[in-house]
């Protein structure tokens, strides 16, 4: 078969891709900017194909619970929601990672705090990367930079999810979710059958046959010291985390002098101020982390040999340039430049900023 | 003489569901949950479905169901268990999927779960515990504790006024129309006890033959929380809470 090329947006990219990859159970809420997904889904109605199913939840609570419901009995189970809505998620992603649950949620970012703004913001890095909710635990961090790879990762979310039994976030924000693009979907993946995942998820709840024990779906542990066995378990597995699954993009990196550093949208708008500064002569690479946890620090901290300063550009008031500085640690200037409340910077600002702060 | 000597298949005349285990109950003395967990383990044995059923554990005493009811179970967020049981028979639709709730998960944290959850037509069972208390947190006011009712948070007893009228939610889930079957019973007795179970099995098949949701209130005692013996909890239940809660079936769409 040809490769079937799309123009649409990105909420819709996720929605297409979802179905796509044998994906058993959406669960959501409408709220701006990424209500196109839910909408996507019951316009498609793909329970009439694939048999995936689809639900408008009564709320985010509810809905986040319904996917921890439905990931405790082995289904491939994903939620999308934004910002506000992913606040009130916060105890069911931690229940989640608790649990060791495989399970897809994503994040289609606006502005806050509060009600805040419908336009694209990025403030929500520290919720998605240091807890959110409650407890020592992290999610596998997804952050697309193109409708294309909103589609991409929600395969690729449920994969690592799975892997390692352990909640995904692709963390988009309103300019990706709501920008048109070109994108190839994934070719259709059957869903699996019951008996696959009995294979596939020996630990999920489905009904206990005679022949093996009790399945129990728990975070719930009140004996100190097996609970602290159980955190060292996660913690080992999150080591395991990060020495294998670092993904980012390196754009221009090879002779650069100077480093921006930004994520999603950011990056696109990175990319083109790139271009433009190189024109006038200044040789500036672009690092764009795909993974925000598990966070290319390694690289950043080999860069921090070659170049001679760093500029994290985010929308927001500051927050990955923390971990930018961790991974530097102290051996090169990190500043930050951002944009608020839902303003998007143009390339020549970037520059600007980068002139101003950095060289 | 060992214990094989004594009971023998002839004289045997009582005898727990195997699928409840030896490990000892943290349960206290007295307390409702046990015996429902009993009844609920005598009815999936009777049925044969222990491989089709999947349970929901709550936030509240009942929390550590699991470890007495040899059957798969999920333990949820303090009253999400309706949310995550719908989403369960949706995916999984051929399972006999229950959840088992104390009043403070069931009708106050967990409302909006339980209503919608109820509204829907999925066939689900809620096994409700009403004890008019917080039992695991120690002795709290529960949205049905009684008017006058003394609590760890309402000392003096409970203030309408202040804190508003005993909830009497399964009343109100029985106007929604994805309920087939609410019923209200207690286990001090062992006629009550009798009952119950009836209930509960009928509650369990209309789970497996998609008649929509069932709810099961069980007015329970809780004589820690109360601070009253075993025997007096079940007398001042008698007196208080039954006319609060009277018992019956208040919804029955399947006969
Ligand atoms: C989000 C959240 N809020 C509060 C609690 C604390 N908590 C645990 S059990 C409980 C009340 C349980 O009462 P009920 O549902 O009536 O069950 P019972 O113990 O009486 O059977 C509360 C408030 C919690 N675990 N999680
Ligand atoms: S505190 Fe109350 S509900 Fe909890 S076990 Fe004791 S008697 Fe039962
Ligand atoms: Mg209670």
């Amino acid at each position: 078969m040809s490769e079937e090329i799309k123009l649409m947006k990105g909420n819709e990219a996720i929605a297409h891709a979802a179905i796509r990859c044998g994906c058993d159970g959406y669960f959501g809420y409408p709220i701006t900017p990424q209500s196109e997904v839910l909408e996507t889904l019951t316009e498609v109605e793909p329970w009439k194909t694939t048999g995936m199913n689809v639900l408008q939840a009564e709320s985010e609570v509810a809905a986040i619970n319904m996917v921890y419901g439905g990931a405790g009995t082995g289904k491939k189970v994903m939620t999308s929601s934004s910002s506000p809505g992913v606040s009130l998620k916060q105890e069911g992603i931690s229940y989640l990672a608790g649990a060791e649950l495989p399970a897809l949620i994503v994040n289609v970012m606006r502005g806050g705090p509060g009600l805040g703004t419908i336009q694209p913001s990025q403030a929500d890095y520290f919720q998605t990367v240091k807890g959110g909710g409650h407890g020592d635990y992290k999610l596998i961090a997804l952050a697309p930079a193109s409708v294309q790879e909103m589609a991409d990762f929600v395969g690729l979310g449920f994969d690592l999810a799975f892997k390692y039994r352990n909640p995904a976030i692709i963390l988009a924000d309103g300019v990706i979710g709501q920008m048109m693009e070109k994108v190839v979907l994934p070719p259709f993946k059957p869903r699996r059958t019951d008996e696959e995942i009995v294979k596939e998820c020996p630990w999920a709840a489905v009904g206990k046959p005679k022949n093996r024990k009790c399945n129990i779906i728990t975070s719930l542990e009140l004996d100190p010291a097996v609970m602290e066995k159980k955190n060292l378990h996660l913690q080992e597995k999150y080591r395991e985390i990060e020495a294998n699954e670092v993904r980012y993009e390196e754009i221009q990196c090879k002779d650069a002098e100077y480093l921006l550093v930004a994520f999603g949208s950011s990056a696109r708008i990175c990319q083109k101020a790139v271009e433009m500064a190189r024109a006038e002569g200044i040789k500036v690479g672009l690092l764009r982390p795909i993974t925000l946890w598990p966070f290319p620090s390694k690289v950043l901290n080999q860069f921090a040999n070659q170049v001679k300063s760093m500029l994290c550009v985010e929308l927001n008031a500051g927050q990955m340039v923390e971990d930018v500085r961790l991974a530097v640690n102290g051996k090169v200037k990190v500043e930050h430049f951002g944009r608020l409340g839902g303003i998007v910077y143009t390339p020549d600002e970037i520059i600007e900023a980068m002139k101003a702060k950095i060289m | 003489m060992t214990i094989e000597d004594i009971i023998k298949p002839e004289n045997l005349v009582y005898k727990k569901p195997d699928l409840m285990n030896d490990r000892p109950m943290h349960y206290c003395p007295g307390c409702s949950h046990g015996v429902v967990h009993k009844l609920i383990g005598e009815v999936l044995e009777e049925m044969d479905v222990v491989e089709d059923t999947i349970g929901i554990t709550p936030v509240g005493c009942a929390v550590f169901a699991y470890n007495y009811l040899d059957i798969d179970w999920e333990e949820a967020a303090h009253g999400r268990a309706p949310a995550m049981a719908v989403a369960i028979k949706r995916l999984r639709p051929n399972k006999l999927v229950f959840t088992y709730q104390g009043d403070g998960d069931l009708a106050a944290i967990g409302t909006a779960e339980t209503i919608h959850a109820c509204n829907r037509r999925d066939s689900i069972t809620i096994i409700f515990i009403n004890n008019g208390i917080y039992g695991m947190t120690g002795g709290q006011m529960a949205p049905t504790t009684l008017e006058g009712m003394k609590t760890a948070t309402c000392p003096y007893g409970r203030d309408v006024k202040v804190n508003g009228h005993p909830l009497k939610i399964t009343n109100l889930l029985k106007e929604l129309d994805g309920t087939c079957y609410v019923t209200r019973q207690s286990v001090q007795t062992a006629a009550a006890v009798r009952k119950t179970k009836k209930a509960i099995r009928k509650a369990f098949e209309n789970n497996l033959n998609n008649r929509g949701v069932s709810v099961v209130e069980v007015v329970s005692t809780c004589n820690s929380g109360w601070k009253m013996s075993p025997s007096m909890a079940n007398k001042w239940m008698e007196e208080n809470m039954f006319p609060a809660y009277p018992l019956g079936d208040l919804k029955d769409t399947t006969i």
